[in-house]
């Protein structure tokens, strides 16, 4: 189960996409996530779809691990897709049960909506494969600096992702190992009626618990034991590097836009 | 029933048919005896904690087959009606009191027997009765695990794995983390429940003082495959081998190894343990004392 988790994962590579600027990838994936809603017609998903195809092919990643990203979520996709097909009224109707309406509009809205998903997931799953997660989160510092003038803790904030995106993987190894303690002890997870399943997750909750907070506590003392006191005048081992490809990304993203505010009706 | 443990050629892979897949075991063959005192060595990295997760079927072999007593393990083997097999063979964890959770000793020691069908009452008696094989006295039954001491807290954790009383036991450094005289306590409290009563022990170790005090037959693991197995004693003889895969003697060994190649005698028995290495010292402190005189 936990072999297969995709989402965080990075690839390690060089490709044109893993070269780019962190600050541009996270900037270019927000942006393309919100101009997707600007699509209504063929045309522009066809657009928005060829965009991240070229994207994905330009990162040298195997097809396959985007079409597994997909996987988790496929029963949410579809369940949305279901409603938009069932209660989308319009001109051309081919079937109508009650409130359950099957219009051509209904069905195209459907495919809209299933393609909108798949390609959100596929640029944000590009964003985290090609990305390591402390890039990401210094370029999430980076960007969240002018708030620093309202008084927000940005380093602090930047500090907390990066602390949680580290122990992920740390804490899921801990998940297997008091599973398999437990299971050894005759628990059966995933098995039986839902108030049994419960039951078997405590004796896995409340020694996760215990264990993150003594690790907290460690790791806080490990932090300040080599002098560690917060953002002020801290300089970064990885400085982030602008380049022209970076600004050539953006321009990109903005040709992107244009074209869907042209092609839209 | 006889409660042997055989593997046939083995192998294990992680996360198969991915890209991230790794090899953890392969080709193996090995057979604990019911009875038997197995110790397994091997250094970081070279399968062992894989291996022990197939004793009681936590994980299912990728190729070839496990034989748990009368139950065969393959690939193909379904996860249910597994529970009797984890009953019979019980697994200490490295560092065991992290899966301490329930509210007193008494409740979570209970825990096993009660998911293999016992009652409030039994599983309360059987609290009552491990308490002291582990060292520790009644006073505890109602202690909350996390006010314990780390030693404390592993001796209730190897409490409640011997409450569902197994037939096989499986160690994985239980010691490790613990001073000396805990260790010793822990280990010796181990070796009389196997000789008392007959438990079949498989030790996961670093520590050659342990199987050469110990263990009466050993498997030596190596970048997932067995080396060597066989009679400890018979192993530790050749200390040069054993250090170019990154393991040690036992300290007797190492001793008598050195009067050997310092005072070029040579030892009738290769002593394993600090009583035979005094044993075997006497003739050549003898000749030293004649040769002075």
């Amino acid at each position: 189960m936990m072999d297969k988790l995709i989402f965080g994962r990075y690839i390690p590579g060089d490709s044109f996409v893993h070269r780019l600027d962190p600050r541009a990838k996270l900037l270019g994936a927000i942006f393309y996530i919100v101009i997707i809603f600007l699509a209504n017609n063929w045309a522009t998903y066809a657009v928005l779809a060829l965009f991240a195809f070229t994207a994905i092919y330009l990162s040298g990643i195997n097809r396959r691990f985007f079409f597994n990203g997909i996987r988790p979520l496929i029963w949410l996709i579809l369940f949305t897709v279901v409603l938009q097909v069932l209660f989308t009224s319009g001109e051309t109707v081919y079937l109508s049960l009650g409130p359950i309406v099957i219009s051509q509009e209904g069905i195209i809205n459907g495919i809209f909506i299933f393609v909108r998903f798949v390609l959100i997931i596929f640029m944000s799953t590009l964003l985290t494969l090609t990305t390591m997660p402390l890039s990401l989160t210094d370029a999430i510092e980076y960007l969240l600096r002018p708030f620093k003038l309202v008084k927000l803790p940005v380093h602090e904030i930047a500090l907390m992702l990066s602390i949680a995106l580290r122990f992920v993987p740390t804490l899921m190894d801990e998940t297997e190992k008091i599973m398999n303690a437990q299971r050894a002890r005759g628990v059966d997870f995933g098995e039986g009626s839902v108030f049994q399943q419960m039951k078997a997750i405590v004796p896995l909750l409340i020694p996760l618990f215990v264990s993150s907070f003594n690790r907290a506590e460690e790791l806080a003392t490990a932090m300040e034991a080599r002098g560690y006191q917060g953002g002020e005048g801290r300089s970064k081992y990885r400085v982030l590097h602008w380049g022209r490809n970076d600004t050539l990304v953006m321009v990109a993203f903005a040709v992107l836009a244009a074209a869907l505010f042209f092609l839209r009706t | 029933m006889v409660m042997d443990i055989v593997f046939d050629k083995v192998g294990y892979t992680y996360q198969k048919g991915t890209p991230f897949q790794s090899r953890a075991l392969y080709d193996i063959d090995l057979m604990i005896k019911e009875g038997s005192y197995t110790a397994i060595v091997g250094h970081t990295g070279s399968g062992k904690s894989t291996l022990l997760q197939h004793l009681n079927a936590l994980r299912k072999p990728t190729e070839g087959t496990v034989t748990i007593g009368d139950r065969v393990i393959t690939s193909e083997t379904e996860n249910k009606n597994l529970k009797g097999l984890r009953k019979k063979v019980g697994i200490v964890f490295q560092f065991p009191e992290s899966q301490l959770f329930d509210e007193t000793v008494a409740k979570d020691i209970a825990f096993g027997p009660k998911n293999f069908g016992a009652s409030e009452e039994e599983g309360r008696e059987i609290a009552e009765r491990m308490l002291p094989l582990v060292g520790l006295d009644e006073s505890f039954l109602e202690t909350s695990p996390f006010d314990l001491s780390g030693g404390q807290m592993r001796r209730v954790a190897i409490a409640g794995v011997l409450a569902m009383k197994p037939d096989v036991l499986v160690l994985d450094e239980p010691t490790a983390g613990l001073d000396p005289k805990g260790r010793r306590e822990i280990m010796d409290m181990f070796y009389r429940l196997h000789k008392e009563q007959g438990l079949t022990i498989v030790l996961v170790t670093h520590q050659m003082d342990d199987v050469a005090y110990y263990a009466d037959h050993m498997i030596v693991l190596e970048k997932g495959t067995v080396m060597k197995e066989g009679d400890p004693r018979e192993i530790f003889r050749d200390a040069d081998w054993l250090k170019s895969k990154q393991l040690g003697v036992p300290s007797a060994v190492e001793f008598a190894n050195q009067i050997q190649k310092q005072f070029g005698w040579s030892f009738s028995t290769l002593p394993l343990t600090t009583d035979e290495l005094a044993r075997e010292m006497k003739p050549f402190l003898l000749q030293k004392e004649a040769e002075r005189q």
